[in-house]
């Protein structure tokens, strides 16, 4: 279909600080993820021993063997712990690159954004033929990307609540107590990876060259303009 | 109980990914799968690098994050929880067989060592507070402690200025933990003998256990015989085996 086009050009698309903190991420999360897992079998509901408990589909759930990391509750704990520094690292880095470079405009998502959304989601949902016009990045993805940057943050305060509920007895009760902090923890496991698979998914359907950027830095593909 | 799965290949078409960029996704992938597979706790490489690392936030927890004043929330007697499950080491709940000839012994770099009865310990300033217990498995409930603060223990045996822990030993199968003095010194750290308005019952350390609610449970010794002031940092039961020694919440 794109045949007849002209050449596409190549462009400098994502820093290196932006390739580097993504993998890192990438594998952080899936450590992070599955030691949680096996964090999760010593105690699988959630709620104050002898009283009521959360509404949870996966109470006493176990989890199969390869997606627990850590062997038992202490091997799992050293790595969920270990992990934290590295994320929270790279967290930090990107959003320091973010904020410094000023790419941050083309990634927040506005009220200005919100009629890209609904046109972006209209052509998703084959209500709408053409793929809105876009530059680095559409409202969709902006609003996914603020997102998922928000949960990351919520997934370490809720970590953090659990950690020292009495040291951060403050944040603890903000997230509503010790169960109900571990209650919203365990909640944005599965929106990071309900996340996971619909990023990977359109990068591959929608616009393979992006998985070429996040590694060499270079796009050459169907949405080469800046915002 | 455990389930083995295959997981399912794509073959996706590339377009447009040169083939140094798709190696590279698959080398980081399969550090991920490989990572995941057989519930590794790191092996004989990593498993050490994790216990060091745990030491860190260990670090971390005693020197930034404990603080020797801020008191743990209490709650009324009214939110105690209906059960407060209780482990131990022994095949069966362990119990004194003279009960009249317990004594607590407080040794080590001290400059007063001590044998208290239960009749001492009870002659001491008293605390009594409800508060919730959190356990490393991620259960917690709340209940009610009566005791004397280790820091009137600490007032009447004098530690030497060497003495940085104590270790907490008890008669349940060689259980012990060691303890850092600033988180021993907590207002809130208490040996108690009793709880629930009543006197400490055998499930949960009888005739005297340690409490804190700024610390996991694992870290709270049931069934105390002593008390020992030492320069090293001692062990601990879970502490050894890999759980996190300074435990504080």
């Amino acid at each position: 279909m794109t045949d007849q086009q002209p050449p596409r050009p190549l462009v400098r698309r994502h820093h290196w600080i932006v390739r580097i903190t993504h993998w890192v991420t990438v594998l952080v999360l899936a450590g992070m993820i599955t030691s949680g897992l096996q964090i999760y079998e010593a105690y699988a509901r959630f709620g104050n021993r002898g009283g009521p408990l959360l509404p949870n589909p996966l109470d006493g759930a176990q989890f199969p063997h390869w997606s627990r990391l850590g062997g038992w509750l202490a091997g799992a704990l050293n790595w969920h712990f270990a992990l934290m520094w590295p994320l929270v690292t790279a967290g930090l880095v990107y959003l320091g690159y973010l904020v410094k470079s000023g790419e941050w405009r083309a990634l927040l998502f506005r009220p200005r954004d919100v009629p890209g959304a609904l046109a972006m989601a209209a052509y998703y949902l084959r209500l709408r033929r053409e793929h809105p016009p876009q530059g680095k990045h559409n409202p969709l993805q902006k609003l996914a990307y603020s997102s998922i940057y928000a949960l990351g943050a919520l997934a370490v305060l809720t970590g953090l609540a659990i950690y020292k509920p009495t040291q951060l007895g403050w944040l603890t009760a903000l997230f509503g107590g010790f169960q109900a902090a571990r209650y919203w923890h365990f909640w944005t496991v599965w929106i990071f990876v309900a996340f996971t698979i619909t990023h990977v998914v359109l990068v591959f359907v929608v616009d393979p060259a992006s998985l070429r950027a996040m590694i060499t830095g270079w796009y050459r593909g169907r949405f080469p303009s800046h915002d | 109980m455990t389930r083995r799965q295959t997981p399912r290949r794509h073959d996706a078409k590339l377009h447009e990914v040169d083939r140094r960029a798709f190696v590279k996704v698959g080398l980081a992938g399969a550090g991920a799968a490989l990572a995941a597979a057989c519930g590794w706790d790191g092996g004989g490489a990593i498993r050490p690098l994790l216990l060091d690392w745990s030491r860190v936030n260990d670090w971390v927890g005693e020197k930034v994050l404990f603080s020797p004043t801020h008191l743990a929330r209490t709650y009324s007697p009214a939110e105690r929880s209906a059960m407060l499950p209780s482990y131990f080491i022994s095949d069966m709940t362990p119990m004194l067989r003279d009960p009249e000839r317990w004594r607590l012994r407080v040794r080590g770099l001290v400059e007063q060592p001590l044998e208290l009865s239960l009749d001492d310990l009870m002659r001491l300033p008293r605390t009594s507070y409800t508060v919730k217990h959190t356990c490393v498995e991620g259960w917690s409930a709340i209940a009610t402690w009566h005791g004397v603060p280790v820091s009137a223990i600490v007032a009447r045996c004098r530690p030497l200025g060497v003495a940085r822990y104590i270790s907490f030993e008890s008669f349940d199968a060689g259980y012990s933990n060691g303890w850092d003095l600033a988180s021993a010194m907590h207002p809130q750290t208490i040996l108690a003998y009793g709880m629930n308005d009543n006197p400490l019952p055998p499930a949960h350390g009888a005739p005297l256990r340690l409490y804190s609610p700024t610390k996991l449970g694992y870290k709270l010794t049931k069934y105390l015989v002593s008390m020992t002031f030492t320069d090293q940092r001692p062990g601990g039961y879970w502490e050894d085996q890999g759980y996190p020694w300074f435990g504080g919440i």
